[in-house]
């Protein structure tokens, strides 16, 4: 019992950045249909945005306290918010009425240039970095249970952000106009939707969000390169994929899911070194019996 | 041109061959190349029919080049030694078309699930099933784990890679050209009315991936036997990447540009060496511009129709 609820409370907090990061995936999915590949090199952008921030940051605010923590979440986001508009006004936007496979190509040319920019010894350099302490981190211990201030921390905060998401794509006259999008772009571009300004709206929050999600994962990892992205980004896909890709409950719902059963799975004894496998496992399976995924609507094909 | 195909095929064979035993007056460095040539041009041409005439995007290609090259290197590993000289050729030939067959096998095992998908949720499934390839060599003990296998004989000649690589071009070419192989192309162009003619597409996705998966299974077990030394690692998603760019840059389904290519994409980073660090930025520099400037490849001229 006491391994299960610890196991549960690490595959919560590992599910939540999933799930941040999956809301990006799935949000770029609704508006454009296609899968935008440099998403996970966006979160790695906002782990470094926030790795040489961090000291600025603190000679001004005190190191470790949580108004320098929130100042560099937030200008990380921001950072990254730009990144992503501009990934998408100069390799996505020229390519609006080509095949989608085109774009698909693109967008993994794209994530390719930044992960080996990143690498180039000029840039971020291809070594491991140790993440600079953002909030002091105490262990707690509850019982038999131990587990850190900042999967707390973590889950808090991605909980803010889905109220915030929520709020943004349900009461806002933005969101409104992002779901028109979604739904049908011609009829939201004859309806007086500038759709363009919508697109690089969905791409500033999911970017924005992917950075966060950047920033809780160089946490609890051991350090930061330019290809840390690769990793959570392919989960936090599949995901998306398993929450039905283009719904946004159903991202955060796969996202904890899947951290919940990546984590069990890779912490029973033997199945340790497949836990790499696990998360495909589990896309494949998915695709095969509910392509739609948990939450999607099944599409008719139409001729 | 009908009819004379297999002469062709003879003679680039025959060629080959003879050119791997006048092979020992050329420098070695440019003969190591001239293999790796002929593997990658094997490894897009194969991608080719799935990728390119097929219209299916695949990401895994390097896990199916993993599962022959572990599979025969291992082979000549177990049976090298006990083979007698003369007998050594046909024991490679034999490994080659037991790896390229298990690899075969896998591409029947991901082409069926896959063909409810399409674009883009099939390129990730391939990459899965990529990266679980990759996983389960990582974790079988009798494949090496993590370090994979050494001490593989040197066995790949000039001729057999480049036999090789005449027979791939050989039986993509002629099967695409086939009235068989229009059904590819079919449903490339449209699956539904591809269907509606009567073609079956879940039959021709399958082919497409069982031929294209054997014939990257031959490359990984020639491309074991070229380097000597394979690990899990090196067949990850960069090295199923850098066959798709032979492809994309060759232009989707035609093959002399593929080949075209191939060639290419093998020798510019040998000449880009003093530039070493910037070859990847460079590659996937030219993978954007070419979608934005170029999409149906650097090698397509004219119209699309006759494919050879």
């Amino acid at each position: 019992m006491d391994w299960f609820l610890q196991q549960s409370i690490n595959g919560l907090a590992l599910g939540a950045i999933y799930a941040l990061i999956a809301l990006g995936y799935t949000m770029v999915y609704g508006v454009l249909r296609f899968i935008n590949f440099a998403h996970s090199d966006v979160l790695m952008l906002g782990a470094f945005a926030a790795f040489y921030l961090t000291p600025a940051i603190a000679g001004m605010l005190g190191p470790q306290t949580i108004a320098t923590a929130l100042v560099v979440i937030i200008l990380s986001a921001a950072i990254c918010a730009l990144i992503g508009v501009t990934i998408e006004f100069l390799a996505y936007r020229p390519l609006r009425k080509r095949p989608r496979l085109t774009v698909l190509i693109t967008a993994i040319g794209v994530s390719l240039f930044i992960e080996f920019t990143g690498q180039h010894e000029k840039v971020f350099g291809a070594a491991t970095k140790a993440f600079p302490k953002l909030l002091p981190s105490r262990d707690l211990t509850l019982g038999a249970l131990h587990f850190s201030s900042n999967d707390i921390v973590v889950l808090v905060l991605t909980a803010l952000l889905l109220v915030v998401l929520w709020f943004i794509v349900q009461r806002t006259k933005l969101g409104m106009a992002m779901r028109a999008v979604a739904f049908n772009e011609q009829a939201a571009a004859l309806m007086g939707v500038n759709v363009n300004a919508i697109i690089s709206f969905t791409f500033a929050l999911g970017s924005a969000l992917a950075a966060v999600a950047g920033i809780f994962y160089a946490m609890r990892a051991p350090g930061i390169e330019p290809l840390m992205g690769i990793q959570p980004g392919l989960r936090a896909f599949i995901a998306a994929v398993l929450g039905g890709i283009g719904n946004l409950p159903g991202a955060a719902l796969g996202g904890i899911l899947l951290g919940l059963l990546e984590t069990f799975f890779g912490g029973m004894p033997g199945l340790s070194n497949y836990r790499d496998g696990i998360a495909f496992a589990i896309l494949i399976l998915i695709l095969l019996f509910r392509p739609a995924g948990l939450l999607g609507k099944v599409q008719p094909e139409k001729v | 041109m009908r009819g004379k195909e297999p002469l062709f095929l003879l003679l680039a064979v025959a060629v080959a061959i003879g050119c791997s035993f006048g092979s020992g007056v050329f420098n070695r460095y440019y003969l190591g190349i001239a293999i790796d040539v002929g593997i990658n041009v094997i490894l897009a041409v194969s991608l080719n029919l799935i990728n390119g005439h097929t219209g299916q995007f695949s990401l895994g290609h390097a896990g199916f080049m993993a599962v022959g090259g572990f599979i025969a290197a291992k082979l000549t590993l177990l049976c090298g030694p006990a083979c007698p000289e003369a007998l050594r050729p046909l024991l490679f030939l034999g490994g080659l078309l037991l790896g390229g067959g298990v690899a075969a096998l896998a591409g029947f095992t991901v082409g069926v699930p896959s063909l409810r998908l399409r674009g883009d949720y099939l390129a990730i499934v391939t990459l899965g099933f990529g990266e679980i390839i990759r996983v389960l060599f990582q974790t079988s003990e009798f494949f090496g784990a993590a370090t994979g296998l050494t001490g593989i004989p040197k066995w790949t000649t000039f001729g057999w890679a480049w036999a090789f690589a005449a027979v791939t071009v050989y039986v993509v070419a002629c099967l695409v050209n086939s009235t068989y192989g229009r059904g590819f192309i079919a449903v490339h162009d449209d699956e539904i009315a591809a269907s509606a003619m009567g073609i079956n597409p879940v039959r021709y996705k399958v082919t497409a991936f069982v031929i294209g998966a054997f014939f990257a299974g031959i490359a990984g077990g020639l491309y074991a036997h070229h380097k000597a030394v394979i690990s899990p690692s090196g067949f990850d998603f960069l090295k199923s990447i850098e066959i798709v760019v032979m492809v994309i840059l060759g232009g989707m389904g035609r093959t002399v540009g593929v080949i075209l290519a191939a060639i290419l994409l093998t020798i510019l980073p040998e000449l880009l060496r003093g530039v070493a660090e910037y070859r990847m930025i460079i590659y996937s520099l030219l993978i954007i511009v070419l979608m934005l400037t170029r999409p149906q490849g650097l090698f397509t001229f004219g119209k699309k129709g006759t494919v050879s």
